[in-house]
């Protein structure tokens, strides 16, 4: 079996002392981080980036994968134990995991998160293992139309999930693709937009942007309150789930994982919609309705299954066409460039230690989550109660050190204040950031790929329609621009970032 | 009669990325900007910036409408001012104090920025970090900084 040999190779790699440490390490920082409250994956992975770009690629790639899960289980801690989601992907986990914490069944609650992300994770990885071959051998067939294509509808769909306004977050895309091309024009070798700065002939530092536009950003927004958090007072109560509470949790994860799974694939990055849609279907499905929004198990059961699936499988059009499905994974897309890695369907092939490693790193990561977290969620409750004005001049130290640290480029640290301060005013004016980071990543690319295509079709524009891969992706890109601006669909939409909110 | 406002947080908004439009489309049209089969490097910026300039025009318009919009909130000023030049502050003394003087004052700078924050327990933390990250990333990682710079030799 092909599938089994390949696996194998994975943990073969994965398994490894080193490639294990690091991903111990990753779950450990990631979920340190990501209890923080204010702070989701993205701001925790911008923040933890740099750490990672000293070690092997295979190493510095599993640790941030390692990084993610943990940030996005430390996402779900807080918002079990002080009702402050990490990001919106767990703001359904707040509303039941929140009253269960109230009624001293805070130790079930995070049992179940753990439990239901650990089995949703372990189905995910196998189905990222199935999948991806495939979708790698029609990848390979894509030329410069198709890729084109492919990455616009990437773009379009980015902002179906973006909170407020789809024209902000149309111009927020376009805004991070002019950024993106800043720096030496590839064909030419001309300097664009380094406002005759040599230092960013380079272009600007994806690190400089991501930190300071998620992370930077949010310490600033954390820092408006300036106040005290009210940390769950009570005491825990037992951890393991009752004989009953399991039963209830079986076929809520089972859903959850499904859904989770199919949304995750889609671009645009489908956890947060995942966990919206597991929970309502929960609620309707439900025998007691009512019991919903007062501590329901099947509440926290089905969205955290349905998010960490989502969060899984997200990583197949990233690993097998190069493109990021949501903000994290254009991190991994920078983290891959940085390393000398390109992004596509050559991976798979190419390096194939690469490839199964990461896939089998993620089984691996969710389990340690698993083990580590359940003993010590004590711990990460005792961190909840360090005060933000401790915080944050920390990170800040370390931030500096991690952007300086990936090319020894002051201007890089110029470049995060002045990001920084963008990314804050942007989010005053509720610009969400996650559509101008993927802009970012892809711009070089969706230009490159435009300009090739363009000289293969001898300047005719007929060529993205001509090819028929190429015809469907823009054809369904048309379709979600149309049905985001319907009015009823757009209605909805509001509706359930309303909700999230 | 209805009364027309302005949501002023959006106009403010599509009044940036317009400006943004302005900002890389004049300079765009520096560049060589090429034929649709050979673009120059100034084709696609071109024409990003004509899209921006749209949508910010359109967001503009739409900020203008018969109901208020929220405000922006409260503005963390005091943040703003001590956040954002601590990494500043970094890039400007990594070099010339050297890594552990330069971790020590940028901590400072950034821990001024809360209220809550006093002197005393500032110099601490920032002590205890400097004594963290030079025995994680100089020591243990081995990055290449020099610890005290040559602005410090006499």
């Amino acid at each position: 079996m092909d599938l089994l040999s390949n696996l194998s190779l994975g943990f073969a790699t994965a398994a490894s002392p080193e490639n294990l440490l690091f991903c111990l390490i990753g779950v450990i920082l990631g979920t340190l981080i990501g209890v923080l409250p204010g702070i989701g994956a993205t701001a925790t992975i911008a923040m933890l980036l740099p750490i990672t770009f000293q070690l092997e690629p295979v190493s510095s790639l599993i640790m941030l994968a390692g990084i993610y899960y943990g940030a996005q289980y430390g996402g779900s801690t807080t918002a079990i134990l002080i009702n402050m989601p990490g990001e919106s992907s767990s703001a359904v986990t707040a509303i039941d995991g929140y009253q269960m914490a109230r009624r001293g069944k805070a130790g079930t609650a995070l049992a179940v998160a753990a439990l239901g992300s650990f089995f949703a994770g372990t189905v995910a990885t196998l189905l990222v293992a199935l999948f991806a071959p495939p979708l790698t051998a029609i990848a390979l067939k894509f030329g410069a139309a198709e890729y084109f294509s492919l990455m616009l509808l990437g773009l379009v769909s980015a902002i179906a999930l973006a909170h407020g306004s789809i024209l902000k977050a149309l111009a927020m895309v376009v805004l991070g693709l002019i950024l993106g091309l800043v720096g030496t024009d590839i064909y030419t070798g001309a300097p664009r937009f380094t406002f005759g700065i040599t230092e960013y002939a380079d272009g600007l530092s994806f690190v400089a942007l991501a930190v300071g536009i998620f992370g930077i950003a949010e310490i600033l927004r954390n820092l408006e309150g300036d106040q005290d958090r009210t940390v769950l007072g009570t005491s825990l109560g037992g951890l393991l789930p009752s004989r009953a509470d399991l039963k209830r949790m079986v076929a809520p994860m089972l859903r959850g994982t499904a859904v989770g799974s199919i949304l995750g694939i889609l671009p645009g990055g489908g956890a947060v919609l995942a966990a919206f849609a597991s929970y309502t279907i929960e609620k309707r499905l439900s025998d007691h309705p009512e019991e919903f929004g007062q501590g329901a198990i099947a509440g926290v059961a089905g969205p955290e299954s349905a998010n960490n699936a989502g969060a899984q499988t997200s990583f197949i059009p990233l690993l097998t066409l190069g493109i990021p499905a949501n903000p994290v994974m254009a991190l991994m897309v920078g983290a891959m460039i940085i390393q000398g890695i390109v992004p596509g369907p050559n991976v798979a092939s190419e390096q194939p230690e690469l490839f199964w490693g990461i896939i089998a790193s993620m089984w691996i990561g969710n389990l340690m989550l698993v083990v580590l977290n359940l003993p010590l969620i004590g711990l990460w409750v005792k961190l909840l109660k360090v005060p933000y004005h401790v915080l944050f001049p920390v990170i800040m130290a370390f931030c500096s050190i991690g952007v300086y640290s990936v090319n020894s480029n002051v201007f890089d640290l110029y470049a995060v204040a002045f990001f920084g301060l963008m990314g804050y005013v942007l989010l005053k004016l509720r610009c969400e950031p996650a559509p101008l980071l993927l802009g970012f990543v892809l711009g070089p690319m969706l230009e490159e790929n435009l300009r090739r295509a363009m000289i293969l079709g001898r300047g005719d524009p007929t060529i993205f329609v001509a090819r028929p891969i190429s015809l469907t992706l823009l054809l369904l890109t048309l379709a979600v621009l149309v049905v985001m601006f319907l009015p009823s669909i757009r209605k909805k939409r509001e509706e359930v970032f309303v909700e999230a909110d | 009669m209805k009364n027309i406002t302005v949501d002023w947080t959006d106009a403010m908004a599509g009044l940036i990325f317009i400006l943004f439009g302005l900002l890389f489309g004049v300079q765009s049209l520096g560049l060589e900007i090429g034929t649709a089969f050979r673009m120059g490097p100034g084709y696609f910026p071109l024409v990003l910036s004509g899209i921006l300039l749209v949508l910010g025009g359109l967001i503009v318009f739409s900020a203008i409408h018969d109901r208020g919009g929220e405000g922006v909130g409260k503005m963390a000023w005091r943040g703003l001012f001590f956040i954002l030049p601590a990494p500043i502050f970094f890039g400007l003394t990594v070099r010339g104090l050297g890594f552990v003087p330069a971790i020590f004052l940028t901590t400072l700078v950034a821990a001024l920025a809360s209220f809550k924050m006093r002197p005393l327990w500032a110099l601490v933390l920032a002590g205890a970090v400097t004594v963290f990250a030079t025995l994680v990333f100089s020591y243990g990682l081995g990055l290449p900084f020099r610890r005290f710079g040559p602005w410090l030799e006499f």
